[in-house]
């Protein structure tokens, strides 16, 4: 039967609000009485608080000042492990830790008196790389600065070294890479004694920020209300900070009984929240003399600033995907999450995937040279197939053929003609062009037992008249969750869809569907969006009200007569593993994902030896992702992901002085703008995954691992030069061609 | 939003002479205020240190493009899409189009003025490379009079230059001179658009039969000022090219600068960057 | 703390009304616009005039307004995203990004928005070039531009169908 909404691109459920500007984001929201709220920050990378000072000629009388003094519950951000403070008490271990906050009426005065507290701190010694961290310059964090490690094996590697026709070795750098969304970090709270605690904010996971505040007001859960607003991008970036935030927002509304409101500038946003990890991955990669691998020796370590946050968690993914979708006999990769003393890093789009496949991609080139290959000849030699198994030992069941893919990708972008072309024309141009790609995968939804353990829920309920609700606590920060939710909904039941509605994420009102992270909220959550839609059917069907084969007006009347009679009609769905899927926590073996998306990307770039700028003059995204659900939003997704690499590759750079992030303004942290981004073609490849809704697999961060390998392989191809690190600027590359790489 | 607004004054008095008479009444009490785009962003950071402004934005006698045989005569408060939308500029003043399209984005064009630029005096400036070759001079009016001023060697220092503090650039004037001569500018930014520069170069030369009889070279970002490169100028004015004499040249402009390490960019790829740009310049004139 | 001035008086007309707003002189027009004028379409992105976030249209022109005091917006016409449709008449560049996915998030959208109206008033059938030169001033971390482009096109073929 052809599908109504499955593969069309519907209009965007909240589409026109935004286009006239009435969607409300945290900071287009006030409340009579409210006061702002600021942050005091150390400015001091680690040390012990002496004294905290107000001073100026404020009017201090008038503020609502707040320390970890005023705690009420835990002064501990409540996510994994329960290391990071909301406000430090005795001890900073990054510039950006949070100490003092002020709340006035008045928000030019607050400025004035942010500026004037003066917080004495006696400094320690700091740490502040992945290198420094190892070498136990000072041990800053535990025992011996690591987070978390993990050790993946599968055969017999020290043999396999021995047998090796070839050994090729190599070091990659990552940086960290801000999320730089366009609405920064707000939220707004209300706290006293009496009503509890609600927060309105910019965040994609209200269900986190909900457990954050239980425990750092130590409220019963009814009394901790979390309301998401239009979100204004997250990338990440909005999933465990918010909590942070939250809770200061909301320990100043708790003390001044006023509603207040913290929304960060840009600057204050870009240096004290969450980036992308910076990695430092090392390779040791044996190959036989045709080409295959025989096994792959990875270390994979990870910059997670002063606390663990979801450190655990981006090491995970990271380590599993750093082998990439090859074939492997033995492997040994070690991963580790180490303490620094610069503000922690978090969740960005990808989530250790993007730093290890830079890494992998970039190196299998460099495998493939030593085998005397080309680099699309190698992948062809050692890419997986079905029924293989990966390195954490999963048999891939689904139907792959990562070979076709690359033809594919190879074909569309002109890869061999141009690389002839290209190696004939450079010798004689300042301009020299390159092509290059990176094959990859990206596991959808929590990794192992993640999804087991967060058993999302979803309901859907019907109005009288009606209409239908999906209630769910995943958040719509622009990749098209209502969009989706709605579509999966109408086709569902075989109602219109404009009667469907996505009620806004309010944890009074919602069940808890799980974050919005993880490329899982169209593949997990839209499935229980699915399921609940059929249950919702079936309830109507089983009563009696409602035949099988309805029209829409029949189903309306159904819902008005069921109501009379019953009370309220809601079909609830539990998230429940695909039978067959096993992971092993202890052995770090097993099932990692449901399933996978599978890609290539090609990048076509120019560099000018003049001034050594790489500019991306054609780019190609080539993936399976199950199902198209919706065209224009899934295309969207590869577009915009595909732009952040860019930006990953070539221009985002995070400057850092004394564990700060010095060029905290936008004109000093670069993004692309319209006229950096070359024409980015994007082509989908069906393959349903049986248990996605209608098919689909998630494909929110696959975009995010590709751009970076394929661009630097690119460049290499132009100039012979392997850069190993990422920004790419001109400046590094200027170092490398003149011989002097740093 | 980091100022604390009630402790700014803004006031727009209605004509020049009125506006000139109260900077005179207390010279440096009053400064002016143009387009905003460079002082509402230290405004916004809590960088403003000066906390009374006049603003000129209304002021006809500011604005205005005239044309004369041997100079067109640009008011102070021309803004760079003004610029950009000049027949005669087009034609003639490509060095000012181009810097003037590539300082930020629209919006910044639409507000963004010449005077205003001149007066911020970052060295990193766009359309100080283009005036300099285009042999700029200010007129600089106050309340006592008006003086005019060579642009080369108004700047003396970092944010130092030759302007009263009674005094406003009332009007920039450019040499038509050149016209006829090959021009080149090259901004290098952090990015393709929207970008502060890293390395911007402007040059132009008057070349008859292989010899370069006359030409201006000018740079911004590898000095405490935007950089009139008057010995690289002085190694090639009557000269022949030939690789020996541009790679001097080469040698000779990486003494005139002083490029530095910044968060932006290095000290080293300054200096090689605008090497190359001199290269690439002087190539072209040698195949044209 | 010295209260060195106290608030003017700025007469304008925003989206076809004139208006008398009271503020400090310096006050950002944004805030402005946003606060005494609860027209909170306008957006802050970066307060240092680089993501356009905050863009109107000043006179036919489109300004960053979070760059403008508002003692400048003396006397003049500004419109803002909420003076763009016609009651439930939607603009025809409005119309485009929804027809072609241009808004993700939607926080750049206003000013993005603005920037391509102001675009195809310059140049009613832009190239490519200059599609990307007339938006580079307004920042999109979502899109990649991509729909951005394809609903400016879309745009064209409107405003053409229509005129």
């Amino acid at each position: 039967m052809p599908k109504r909404y499955i593969g069309q691109s519907v209009p965007r459920k909240e589409g026109r609000e935004k286009v006239t500007g009435r969607a409300r984001y945290v900071d287009d929201l006030t409340f009579p009485g409210m006061l702002y709220g600021a942050t005091v920050r150390s400015q001091v990378a680690r040390g012990q608080i002496r004294g905290i000072h107000f001073e100026g000629s404020v009017p201090w009388d008038e503020f609502t000042i707040v320390t970890a003094r005023d705690i009420p519950g835990k002064n501990c951000v409540a996510l994994i492990h329960e290391d990071q403070p909301y406000l430090a008490a005795e001890k900073v271990n990054h510039p950006e830790e949070p100490i003092v906050l002020l709340a006035h009426a008045d928000r030019y005065l607050l400025e004035e008196a942010r500026r004037a507290v003066r917080v004495e701190i006696e400094p320690l010694p700091a740490v502040f790389t992945i290198e420094e961290s190892l070498a136990h310059k000072e041990v800053v964090w535990g025992e011996n600065n690591v987070f978390k490690s993990f050790l993946v094996t599968r055969g017999d590697v020290e043999s396999a070294w021995k047998q090796a026709d070839f050994i090729v070795e190599g070091e990659y750098h990552t940086g960290a890479q801000e999320q730089l969304y366009i609405e920064p970090n707000g939220m707004i709270a209300i706290a006293n004694l009496q009503d509890g605690v609600t927060v309105w904010g910019s965040l994609q996971c209200p269900f986190y920020v909900h457990k954050a505040l239980v425990a750092l007001f130590g409220l019963p859960k009814e009394k901790v209300r979390v309301v998401q607003m239009e979100t204004g991008g997250g990338f990440g970036g909005k999933e465990e900070y918010p909590s942070m935030i939250a809770g200061h927002a909301a320990l100043l509304a708790w003390k001044s009984g006023r509603p207040v409101k913290i929304v960060y500038d840009r600057a204050e946003d870009m240096a004290a929240t969450t980036k992308r990890h910076p990695s430092r991955t090392r390779h040791r990669t044996a190959v036989s003399r045709d080409g295959k691998l025989l096994a792959m020796g990875i270390d994979f370590v990870i910059d997670g600033g002063a606390y663990t946050t979801l450190s655990p968690v981006v090491l995970s993914r990271g380590t599993i995907h750093a082998a990439g979708p090859y074939f492997c006999p033995n492997v040994r990769i070690r991963g580790r999450a180490v303490a620094t003393n610069l503000p922690p890093h978090g969740a960005f789009r990808g989530f250790g995937a993007p730093q290890s496949i830079f890494a992998l991609e970039c190196h299998m080139n460099e495998v493939a040279k030593a085998a005397g290959l080309t680099p699309d000849e190698f992948r062809r030699r050692n890419f997986i197939e079905q029924g293989q198994t990966s390195a954490v030992g999963q048999v891939i069941r689904e139907r792959v053929d990562m070979r076709r893919l690359l033809d594919r990708a190879l074909e569309l972008s002109d890869y061999h003609a141009k690389t002839k072309r290209f190696a004939a024309e450079n010798a004689h141009s300042r301009l020299k062009k390159g092509i290059g790609f990176a094959s990859f995968m990206h596991g959808a939804g929590f990794t192992g037992s993640g999804e087991e353990y967060l058993a999302s829920v979803v309901s859907l309920e019907a109005t009288p008249e009606g209409r239908v609700r999906v209630l769910a606590a995943s958040t719509e920060m622009g990749q098209g969750t209502n969009t989706v939710f709605a579509q999966i909904a109408a086709e569902t039941l075989g109602l219109d869809y404009e009667w469907i509605e996505v009620a806004q994420p309010d944890t009074a009102a919602v069940p808890n569907s799980g974050p919005t992270v993880a490329s899982r909220t169209c593949m997990i959550v839209g499935k229980l969006v699915e399921s609940a839609a059929l249950g919702l059917k079936q309830t109507l069907i089983r009563s009696g009200l409602l035949r099988e084969n309805y029209e829409p007006a029949e189903f309306r009347q159904a819902c008005r007569k069921y109501i009379e009679q019953f009370g309220p009609l809601k079909s609830t769905s539990q998230y429940q593993p695909p039978p067959g899927v096993h992971w092993d926590d202890e052995k770090y073996q097993g099932d990692a994902y449901g399933t996978y998306a599978w890609a290539v990307y090609v990048a076509e770039v120019t560099v000018d030896t003049i001034t050594c700028e790489v500019r991306v003059d054609d780019f190609v995204a080539v993936q399976e992702v199950g199902k198209v659900i919706h065209p224009v939003l899934a295309t969207g997704q590869i577009e915009g992901g595909v732009a952040q690499g860019i930006g990953y590759a070539l221009f985002e750079n995070v400057v850092w002085q004394e564990g700060r992030m010095v060029n905290a303004q936008m004109t000093n942290y670069i993004m692309p703008t319209s006229a950096d981004v070359p024409p980015i073609r994007v082509y989908f490849e069906e393959n349903p995954y049986p248990h996605g809704p209608q098919g689909a697999k998630g494909i929110g961060e696959l975009p995010m691992d590709g751009p970076a390998p394929a661009i630097v392989n690119a460049i290499e191809q132009a100039t012979g030069v392997r850069i190993p690190r990422i920004p790419v600027t001109p400046e590094v590359l200027l170092e490398a061609l003149e011989g002097e790489l740093v | 939003m980091r100022a604390y607004l009630p402790a700014y004054q803004l006031k727009a008095l209605p004509s020049l002479a009125e506006t000139l008479q109260q900077m005179a009444s207390e010279p440096g009490a009053w400064r002016p205020f143009a387009g905003g785009t460079d002082l509402m962003v230290l405004l916004e950071a809590g960088k403003l240190a000066h906390k009374q402004y006049l603003s000129v934005w209304h002021l006809p006698e500011l604005r205005g493009i005239e044309e004369t045989p041997e100079h067109i005569r640009l008011g102070a408060l021309t803004t760079y899409t003004q610029v950009l939308c000049h027949p005669t500029l087009q034609r003639e003043f490509p060095l000012l189009c181009q810097a003037a399209s590539e300082t930020g984005g629209v919006a910044t064009q639409n507000r963004g003025t010449l005077g205003g630029n001149i007066a911020n005096a970052s060295p990193a400036a766009d359309s100080p490379p283009a005036l300099l070759v285009y042999d700029a001079e200010l007129e600089l009016v106050s309340a006592s009079g008006s003086r005019r001023v060579a642009y080369h060697g108004f700047h003396a220092g970092y944010k130092k230059m030759d302007l009263r503090p009674e005094e406003l650039i009332q009007t920039i004037r450019v040499s038509r001179k050149m016209k006829h001569w090959k021009q080149y500018y090259r901004k290098v930014g952090t990015r393709r658009a929207q970008a502060i520069s890293k390395v911007c170069f402007a040059g132009a030369a008057d070349v008859n039969g292989g010899q370069i009889r006359d030409l201006r070279i000018a740079v911004a970002s590898v000095a405490p000022t935007v950089v009139r490169c008057v010995q690289t100028e002085e190694s090639l004015r009557g000269r022949r090219l030939d690789p020996e004499r541009v790679r001097a040249a080469r040698e000779t402009l990486a003494r005139e600068i002083a490029p530095i390490d910044d968060m932006r960019s290095t000290s080293r790829y300054r200096l090689r960057v605008a090497q190359n740009l001199l290269a690439d310049f002087l190539g072209r004139l040698q195949a044209e | 703390m010295s209260e060195a001035a106290g608030k003017v008086s700025v007469a304008c007309k925003v989206n076809g009304k004139p208006v008398v707003l009271c503020a400090y002189p310096m006050a950002r027009l944004l805030d402005v616009l946003r606060e005494e004028l609860r027209l909170t379409g306008t957006k802050e992105g970066c307060g240092e005039g680089e993501c356009g976030a905050c863009s109107v249209l000043l006179d036919g022109e489109l300004v960053n307004s979070c760059l403008i005091p508002v003692l400048q917006a003396e006397g003049t016409d500004i419109t803002t995203i909420e003076g763009l449709a016609s009651g439930d008449q939607l603009h025809a560049v409005q119309e485009a990004f929804l027809a072609c996915g241009g808004a993700q998030c939607g926080i750049c959208t206003p000013g993005m928005v603005l920037a391509a109206v102001n675009l195809l008033a310059q140049k009613p059938s832009p190239t490519d070039a200059e599609i990307r030169t007339g938006l580079a001033g307004n920042l999109c971390r979502c899109t990649g531009y991509m729909r951005i482009f394809e609903a400016v096109i879309a745009a064209c073929q409107r405003t053409g169908i229509r005129s």
